[in-house]
């Protein structure tokens, strides 16, 4: 589905990514783990067009996206959930989702409101509250909701989990393989390895904006030196 | 009691066509975060435009109503034609730059209107069957300037209903608040720009062409009309519509009731009205706190360095070259040029000061420049003074206007610290325009002439004597440890002041310094001109010096001196050899802009190191 191939990318003068690859197969949901400031965002907004990569190519769905402005790599079907959710805090609810809604893609169920207050139930709660009167839990939904609207194949998932009480895990995890179990595939960028291995398939870790290890989420957790080596503090 | 109502109503009418305008410009500005210098010129094309259309067509109502809505169409699409072909190239341009392109495109503008419609004032014709008046308690009201007044609600209303109810509405306010997540949801930005573009200049265009039946058309409408919606819309809050609106009151009516109560002062007035405001509420009436812009993926500013070796013996090379040479040339005309070029630079370098490591913008450093000239001119008028202590005394007078306007400047940021600068700045304009008993108003102070020793040459040695030390000393206190801190606050003014460091005052004392060294200057100039002029701290000189910086760069210490330099001599040479010198020095900053987004200086700089890096 996703094909990341020598990826590098720079902010000023400082390197953040150096030769990045990896691939995300279809109905996957593949996990980017790493430290703080090892390039998990960067790989998700170079990936989106948010960060101009300076060599590598992206192919989605073996067309090459790397370059494209991000609304071009948005209506080829990725979908990006900011890690600081950036909701529209003056627009309600349902505004903000309209702002995310795109056309239906043949071959998926298309995404409405009813559908997604089926999905985040305490979303359809509060329809006409504006996102700045909501909790951080809620509107990190709606952050995953409103980029639901655009009707994307693949979802690049920045830290869906920073900063939320346990319970809303837990409920963000029923969420994600939910939305697995609909087709959907899944880049996740995480810290929380509780998370992580709630949801996903496959992990790769970076680490200084290299990517370290790559394999199944379940040889990562057996593997305790790799573990130890990149991702304990 | 009848007379009140009267100017009550006048008030609403003007009201009504000052919210036109802002409208437009709080729109754009929400979205795009450029504060449009040439939304002013979109106003005054309206009007012309207006004039053009309804003259050639049929009389009557069709014909009258239809031109207008035709007008405003054409300035809108004027305006998205701006954003397509200049604007859309600059978004990631430091936010000055952009400033820097529309101040280009009122140049451009206002020769383009000299050159299709001609200097003299042009007389609209009146709206058909509006021409009679109404009778309102036993006074008569011209028909057209209630129906001025209708206008406004109604466009307030339908622009509401816009941006509540349709999608398109809905897409600007959230960028408005965040645009690349907008576009990271899909939304092409362009076409969400470039059509805001066409809405706000059309709204301009509009009220532009309304003025047609009111008053004539003529070359001053642009700046006259940017200065008044700048204060309503930085009074009612950027970005905000309902503000707009009621700060149009506002301000429509204090001009209304201004004229009757306090006639000598009407100028000021307005400009005091909106220092009140910002210094009770420093986001306007209405408006919010500006969402953190790191959302705006933006090349982080170079930092400021000392120059390379090669580079200062250049500079030296210079210098010595600018000390010798002048007793060889031929004329007082190179000499009147060169004094000119010094006093500019120093007043560039003290504008820089404040912008470059200060990070403030200033829209009104003028006031500064002219004080000191006022200053010393008025010396030597009143008392008598000689040249020397009063171009002493000329850095105090600036640098104490300096301690008050700056108290009140430096407590805001961004844009609406630069607004209140350009308030004071109006405000000491209108004091040296209209105060005639010590000023002599628009006859200014003459006879304002050097000691007998400074001949043109030894003046000019002077101020390039000045003008030296003042800059490097202006540089050496930029890379001191004040210059530090300085910039620590401007980079981050949370962290500056957890380690300690009072953002205020740092900020008010680096104010009150580039206030003195531009009082420096116009000391100067006023030796140099032998006269001043209200002209001496008007807006076209803030501009003049903006220009003069932004063209520079504003992160090289060698930016101002270049700028001041290219400016000086360009315009200089520019109004010797065309009457079109606006159109020529507009397009050149258009050029200049959209090949060197870093200024001159900065275009300078990289190429040197990528040239030493080879």
């Amino acid at each position: 589905m996703l094909k990341v191939q020598g990826l590098s990318a720079h902010y000023g003068r400082a390197h953040i990514l150096d030769d990045v690859g990896f691939e995300v197969p279809a109905g996957q949901v593949v996990v980017l783990l790493g430290r703080n400031g090892a390039g998990k965002s960067t790989t998700l907004k170079a990936v989106m067009g948010m960060v101009r990569p300076s060599a590598g190519q992206v192919l989605f769905e073996g067309r090459d996206i790397a370059g494209r402005e991000a609304y071009q790599i948005a209506r080829a079907g990725l979908g990006y959930v900011p890690e600081e959710r950036r909701i529209f805090s003056e627009l309600t609810v349902r505004e903000n989702l309209s702002v995310g809604r795109r056309p239906p893609v043949p071959g998926l169920r298309p995404w409405d409101e009813a559908r997604l207050y089926g999905l985040f139930p305490a979303l359809g709660a509060m329809q006409d509250r504006p996102g700045g009167r909501m909790s951080g839990g809620e509107q990190q939904m709606l952050s995953i909701a409103r980029t639901l609207m655009g009707n994307p194949r693949l979802l690049l998932l920045d830290e869906p989990s920073e900063g939320l009480a346990p319970v809303v895990v837990q409920r963000m995890a029923q969420a994600v393989r939910q939305l697995k179990a609909e087709g959907l595939s899944i880049l996740l960028a995480e810290q929380n390895l509780y998370f992580a291995h709630a949801v996903a398939d496959r992990a790769v870790i970076i680490e200084q904006g290299r990517i370290r290890w790559e394999g199944g989420m379940v040889e990562l957790l057996n593997d305790e030196s790799t573990y130890q080596q990149y991702l304990s503090l | 009691m009848e007379n009140l109502l009267l100017q009550a109503l006048n008030g609403l009418a003007s009201a009504s066509s000052l919210f036109l305008v802002a409208s437009g410009l709080t729109v754009i500005f929400g979205v795009t975060r450029i504060v449009n210098f040439a939304h002013g010129s979109l106003y005054m094309l309206g009007a012309y435009l207006a004039f053009t259309i309804v003259t050639n067509l049929p009389r009557g109502h069709a014909g009258f109503w239809g031109g207008v809505v035709l007008a405003a169409l054409a300035v809108g699409a004027i305006g998205a034609l701006l954003e397509m072909l200049l604007l859309r190239r600059i978004y990631r341009a430091p936010e000055l730059f952009q400033l820097l392109a529309t101040f280009g495109v009122v140049l451009v503008v206002q020769d383009v209107a000299l050159l299709i419609w001609g200097a003299q004032d042009l007389l609209g014709p009146r709206a058909p069957g509006l021409r009679g008046s109404v009778e309102l308690l036993g006074l008569r009201f011209p028909l057209y300037e209630l129906v001025l007044i209708g206008i406004g609600p109604v466009v307030l209303g339908l622009l509401l209903l816009l941006f509540k109810r349709t999608r398109w509405g809905t897409l600007v306010r959230a960028a408005t608040q965040d645009r690349e997540m907008v576009g990271a949801l899909g939304v092409n930005q362009r076409w969400l720009f470039t059509s805001v573009f066409f809405l706000g200049s059309a709204l301009a265009g509009l009220a532009g062409a309304l003025q047609l039946p009111r008053e004539s058309v003529n070359l001053h409408m642009d700046l006259a009309t940017i200065t008044e919606v700048f204060v309503v819309v930085v009074v009612g809050g950027l970005g905000s519509l309902p503000g707009a609106a009621l700060a149009a009151l506002l301000i429509g009516e204090i001009h209304a009731f201004g004229i009757l109560v306090f006639p000598k002062i009407t100028l000021v007035l307005v400009f005091l009205v909106m220092a009140v405001v910002l210094v009770v509420r420093p986001r306007g009436l209405f408006g919010k706190a500006q969402m953190a812009q790191a959302a705006v993926a933006s090349v982080a500013e170079p930092v400021l360095g000392r120059a390379p070796a090669q580079l200062k013996w250049l500079g030296f090379l210079a210098l010595v070259v600018a000390v010798a040479a002048p007793p060889f040339l031929a004329g007082d005309y190179a000499l009147i040029v060169l004094t000119d070029m010094a006093i500019a630079v120093l007043f560039a370098a003290s504008l820089h000061f404040i912008m470059g490591p200060g990070g403030m913008a200033s829209f009104g450093h003028a006031a500064y420049f002219g004080i000191g000239a006022y200053g010393a001119a008025l010396l030597t008028k009143w008392f008598a003074a000689p040249m020397v202590p009063a171009l002493l005394a000329a850095p105090f007078c600036a640098g104490l206007a300096g301690v008050l306007f700056g108290f009140f400047c430096v407590r805001l940021s961004g844009v609406y610290s630069a607004m209140l600068t350009l308030a004071f700045a109006q405000i000491a304009w209108s004091v040296a325009f209209q105060w005639v008993e010590v000023t002599g108003g628009d006859n200014g102070v003459l006879g304002v002439w050097p000691d007998p020793w400074a001949t043109k040459l030894n003046f000019y040695w002077l101020a390039l004597g000045c003008s030296v030390f003042g800059t490097l000393a202006l540089r050496r206190i930029a890379l001191s440890p004040f210059g530090y801190a300085l910039r620590a606050q401007r980079d981050n003014a949370l962290r500056a002041e957890a380690i300690g460091i009072n953002g205020f005052e740092i900020r008010w004392v680096a104010f009150v310094l580039a206030a003195g060294f531009a009082g420096v200057a116009g000391g100067l100039f006023a030796f140099a001109k032998g006269s001043v002029f209200p002209t001496a701290l008007d807006i076209p000189r803030s501009v003049d010096a903006l220009l003069m910086v932004l063209l520079g760069g504003v992160q090289t210490l060698a930016g101002p001196l270049l700028g001041a330099l290219a400016f000086t001599g360009l315009h200089e040479q520019l109004v010797r050899a065309t009457d079109y010198w606006r159109l020529v020095l507009g397009s050149v900053i258009l050029l200049l802009v959209l090949a060197f987004p870093q200024g001159l200086a900065g275009a300078v700089r990289q190429w040197w190191d990528s040239r030493r890096r080879a």
